[in-house]
């Protein structure tokens, strides 16, 4: 670990003036990610600014109704709160099907957006890597693919992005607020991470000295919520897929119709993906197994699996049917 | 045959005596021993996985703050014996696989060693590196120091003969044994030598193998390791990392150097097992007895140091059979030292085969523990000699009707709850019984306590607390009135705890000390009186086949839609000979059995040919069962003494747990779903 310097923040406008003013600093919350990749030589700041213990730890109901996440609400709390749990249960199930109790208890909300992936070759400065070190390369284009992106990669980067929380809070059209030197701008969650396209070493659209303040949840969003992560062990392992859904049925003349259906993708892409295909697919279409399947294979006919992770593109589609036929309490195929 | 100790402790579940001190924090561990003033060491590994360092450039690292020393090949003390090419530290510039150590840093602080260690410039000339490994591979070779393939009869002619046929490759991956806590030494050199305070499985055997490296004699080397957190094989016997230690602090101006592996450095310097490829044909007649038996086996090994995991051990000597082939080939790669893991060659042997049978029962329309009564030998296959005991039909059957066997469905695929296929699957399992030269040391002081001394070393096993049940026991006296001493080769010696033969060889050294003292003193000693003696040699091995054998039983469930796979419960039953602590023991088994859930399901170390690497080294990536994962599992065992294992009568516990599990889960796994996976791990996507 490189020596560095750490300056506790006051208050979210001078942390910012700090960090704009130093090209080699970044915000620490709470450290599960980065204090790793310091170690690792992953990321070897020179000033740490810390805003961990800044007064953005509270949930608060806005005046639309919907609901701000301070930045540095604590994943454990966050999954615990009562009107997460009411309102938005598919973003408190993500939580708790991310990392570890102890990670949880030290992890924040704005840090849990900005994780970095769990690409093994990004996370071993030995290796060729475009994310780590731009134009080296990507070792894992050809490499071990298992855990990596069927969806919107590039040549330069096949990574996926790793949190729960974040497929969740894209699937209930979230929005991130950020303070930057220039005042406050809204990003929706969709918008927040990038594909890796030629610049894989940018994950988000931040600006260097860009704080993450806020996550704020819209008001109505439907209640049928549901989030289910596929992974190679029961707890305590990245995702191999997810699936968030949020879907509203009607039932209009008496024949049930899905009037609105947002479905997030974990594990398979350089960010949250929303299935912005099999929504559309979805959209007034009587839920059943055949719509489901029709529109998660909507959505997959762009994927792109790499050598050791086609598995993926099954497994999608099969999640996706099974979280939406639950959701709609539809029978899912009977198992022959 | 000796005589069988009575027992009065023996067998109780007594609480581990090392237990309070370990929960409050008071039992060192090797990195937490105080001394003064010590140096931090941190490696320089190498990047390339064959070639040369053309130069290395240390000035960088040399002139940060705290650097006390960067050594290199160049610079290095020598080592007086380098016949161990995976000891021969920095004593050359050759590179044999990618993660060898090439330099070290000694520093006031680990982290300013860390960082020194990234600030080494080297300049290698690569050669084309093959760590690619396939059963077809080109240079496939007879392991030098195995056991000699099998020919009994001709399976070729009897396969093409047999009503019903299995022909089938298993592959095993590459497993790291992973213990809690890394590898660890200290080193301090003064005028009596080199003391070591080291994570180890045996003080004596490092004290063995580090002597002579430096040019020592044996009694100039003392190991200390009270207390270890794991090992699983990996801590059987030094690896570079200790002669490392040992080289930098003859350069540390007599202060001692302390280094603790990184997980990542452990995937790559402390051991593995190797991946096997195992190509199984079993033959049987209508009535399901086998008439034929193949297992040729393909592994890898280190060019730089040969281990042969020995996976074709098990086909050898489980069932009867007229024509019988067991080959084991290795592929010589660029690529880290493979070495123990949790019951070597048993545990992998056992997968590709046990499968096997179960592949074989279906084919012969036979219930897979029927399969086996059939197939029960009078004597043992391999040497022909009669067994001191063999019960795997009695763990079969017990285990059977304490897991509900006869609930399962002999046709796959048919037991559904919800959105889960649930299967039940069976798998033998067996162990060799092992004993090693071992002494102890029995004292008595005015107090009215016996002190008990032997170099021996507790894993997390229950040593601490098993020997002081044996001792007991061996001096007729009640527990509280034993001082044990373990793991210091100031103490007599002890062979590694390995190999399940750890009590089974210290026990009896601790019995033969009891017996002569008693003979001498009788039980009103004087203060100071003492015996130190070895266990005497057992002609039982020589006449007997002493095996210990289990029954691993599976519940699994596979997720229609995703794949994924639970093991609700699993149930193992173990005739291991006499159990000296109710406690310790079931929690070796279970331990083992859930280490057999990690094999099935999660653990697989990831080898990048392109650069001899295993990429998934950290937690994150290489999977261990974590809570979730690890639901009902029991063990029970058949009530017994082996009269011919022996004064303790025991066989040993440490490794048959794992030995049997994943194949058991496999096999279920197929029950549930009528997939067959033959590869290892059983992830997710192969049910898809």
């Amino acid at each position: 670990m490189i020596p560095f310097d750490y300056q506790r923040a006051d208050d979210a406008d001078s942390a910012v003036a700090t960090v704009t003013g130093h090209p080699q600093a970044q915000f620490l919350g709470g450290g599960t990610n980065l204090v790793d990749h310091m170690k690792l030589g992953v990321a070897d700041p020179e000033l740490l600014v810390d805003i961990s213990r800044l007064p953005l730890d509270e949930v608060t109901e806005l005046d639309d109704g919907g609901l701000r996440i301070g930045a540095t609400v604590r994943n454990s709390d966050l999954a615990a709160h009562p009107l997460i749990r009411r309102r938005y249960p598919v973003l408190a199930e993500a939580l708790l099907a991310g990392a570890s109790g102890q990670l949880r208890n030290m992890a924040t909300t704005g840090g849990n957006l900005l994780q970095r992936t769990r690409c093994v070759y990004f996370q071993d400065v030995t290796m060729a890597c475009n994310k780590r070190e731009p134009g080296s390369g990507c070792a894992a284009l050809e490499g071990y693919t298992r855990y990596h992106a069927i969806l919107g990669a590039s040549d330069g980067c096949v990574a996926v992005h790793p949190s729960d929380m974040a497929v969740a809070m894209a699937a209930l059209d979230a929005t991130v607020v950020v303070l930057g030197a220039a005042g406050e701008r809204r990003i929706p969650l969709a918008e927040f991470h990038r594909l890796p396209g030629s610049e894989p070493q940018r994950d988000t659209v931040l600006e260097h000295g860009e704080l993450i303040t806020a996550v704020d949840l819209p008001a109505s969003t439907p209640r049928r919520q549901a989030y289910r992560k596929v992974r190679d062990r029961a707890s305590y392992a990245f995702a191999l897929v997810s699936v968030a859904a949020v879907v509203k049925v009607d039932a209009a003349e008496g024949e049930p119709c899905i009037t609105d259906a947002r479905i997030a993708l974990g594990g398979v892409a350089h960010k949250p993906w929303r299935a912005s295909r099999a929504e559309e697919t979805l959209s007034g279409a009587a839920p059943s197994v055949e719509s489901f399947r029709r529109a998660a294979e909507a959505e997959l006919e762009q994927a792109d699996p790499l050598g050791d992770n086609g598995f993926k593109i099954p497994m999608v589609r099969n999640t996706m049917v099974a979280v939406l036929a639950d959701l709609t309490g539809v029978e899912p195929e009977a198992v022959a | 045959m000796s005589e069988i100790l009575e027992s009065t402790e023996i067998g109780r579940p007594m609480v581990r005596q090392d237990g309070p001190a370990k929960v409050r924090g008071l039992a060192p561990y090797a990195y937490e021993q105080p001394v003064q003033d010590p140096l931090h060491l941190h490696p320089v590994q190498s990047t390339i996985a064959l070639g040369c360092i053309v130069s290395i450039d240390t000035s960088a690292a040399e002139a940060l703050p705290g650097v006390v020393a960067v050594l290199t090949h160049e610079n290095a003390p020598r080592l007086a014996n380098t016949d161990d090419a995976e000891l021969a530290v920095l004593q050359g510039h050759e590179v044999g696989f990618r993660g060898q150590f090439i330099g070290a840093v000694l520093a006031e602080s680990p982290e300013v060693a860390r960082q020194a260690a990234a600030a080494v410039v080297v300049d290698y000339e690569a050669e084309e590196h093959d760590a690619d490994f396939r059963a077809d591979h080109p240079q496939l070779t007879e392991p030098n120091a195995a056991t000699a393939d099998t020919f009994d009869g001709d399976v070729d002619t009897a396969l093409r003969a047999a009503a019903h046929t299995v022909e089938a490759t298993y592959t095993t991956p590459a497993e790291h044994n992973n213990p809690m806590e890394p590898h660890t030494t200290i080193a301090l050199w003064d005028e009596r030598g080199l003391t070591l305070y080291d994570s180890t499985q045996g003080p004596h055997p490092v004290r063995q193998t580090i002597a002579p490296v430096f040019g020592l004699q044996p009694d100039q080397v003392h190991v200390i390791a009270p207390h270890i957190g794991g090992g699983f094989g990996s801590k059987g016997l030094p690896h570079a990392n200790v002669v490392l230690t040992a080289l930098a602090a003859q350069r540390s101006g007599g202060r001692p150097v302390k280094l603790a592996l990184t997980r990542q450095q452990m995937f790559t310097v402390a051991g593995y097992r190797t991946p096997t490829i195992q190509q199984v044909r079993l033959g049987a007649d209508d009535d399901g007895r086998l008439s034929a038996v193949a297992m040729d086996a393909v592994e890898q090994t280190s060019k730089i140091k040969e281990f042969t995991e020995e996976s074709g051990q098990p086909a050898r000597m489980m069932y009867a059979t007229p024509n019988r082939q067991v080959t084991q080939r290795l592929a010589r790669l660029d690529i880290p030292v493979p070495s123990w893991m949790r019951a070597p060659g048993k545990c992998p042997g056992m997968f590709g085969p046990e499968v096997a049978m179960d592949e074989i029962a279906e084919a012969c329309a036979l219930d897979p523990i029927e399969l086996r009564v059939r197939n029960e030998p009078e004597s043992d296959p391999e040497t022909g000699k009669p067994y001191s005991s063999r019960r795997l039909l009695d763990c079969l059957a017990e285990g059977a009707k304490r897991f509900g066997w006869d609930r399962r469905n002999a046709r796959p695929g048919q037991r559904v709850q919800g959105r889960w296929r649930v299967g039940l699957g069976v798998a033998a399992s067996t162990y060799p019984f092992l004993r090693q030269f071992s002494e102890a040391k029995v004292s008595y002081s005015a107090d009215g306590t016996y002190a008990v001394h032997i170099g021996a070393a507790d894993l997390g096993t229950g040593a601490w607390t098993a020997l002081t049940q044996i001792a007991a026991d061996a001096l007729g006296v009640s527990a509280h009135r034993i001082r044990l001493e373990i793991g210091d080769t100031a103490l007599p010696v002890a062979s590694v705890a390995g190999g399940s033969s750890g009590t089974a060889s210290w026990g009896a050294a601790i019995i033969a000390a009891a017996d002569e003292f008693l003979a001498k003193f009788g039980v009103e000693p004087d203060p100071g009186a003492e015996v130190q003696t070895a266990a005497p040699r057992d002609s039982a091995q020589k006449e007997y086949a002493m095996h210990s054998f289990g029954a691993q039983f599976a519940e699994v469930c596979v997720n229609v839609d995703t794949g994924e796979v639970r093991v609700p419960r699993m149930l193992g039953v173990f005739s291991a000979g006499r159990i000296i602590n109710a406690g310790t023991a079931r929690s070796q088994f279970i331990g083992g059995m859930s280490m057999g859930i990690g094999m099935a399901l999660h653990e697989q170390s990831v080898m990048d040919a392109r650069f001899g690497s295993f990429v998934n080294h950290d937690f994150a990536e290489y999977h261990v069962p974590a809570n979730a994962d690890i639901a009902d599992v029991d063990a029970v065992w058949l009530d017994e003494v082996d009269p011919l294992a022996g004064p303790l009568g025991a066989r040993g516990i440490g490794e048959i747990g794992i030995v049997g599990a994943a194949a058991a889960v496999a096999n279920a796994t197929y029950n549930a779903t009528g997939i067959r996976v033959r590869d290892l791990p059983l992830t997710p996507d192969k049910f898809l």
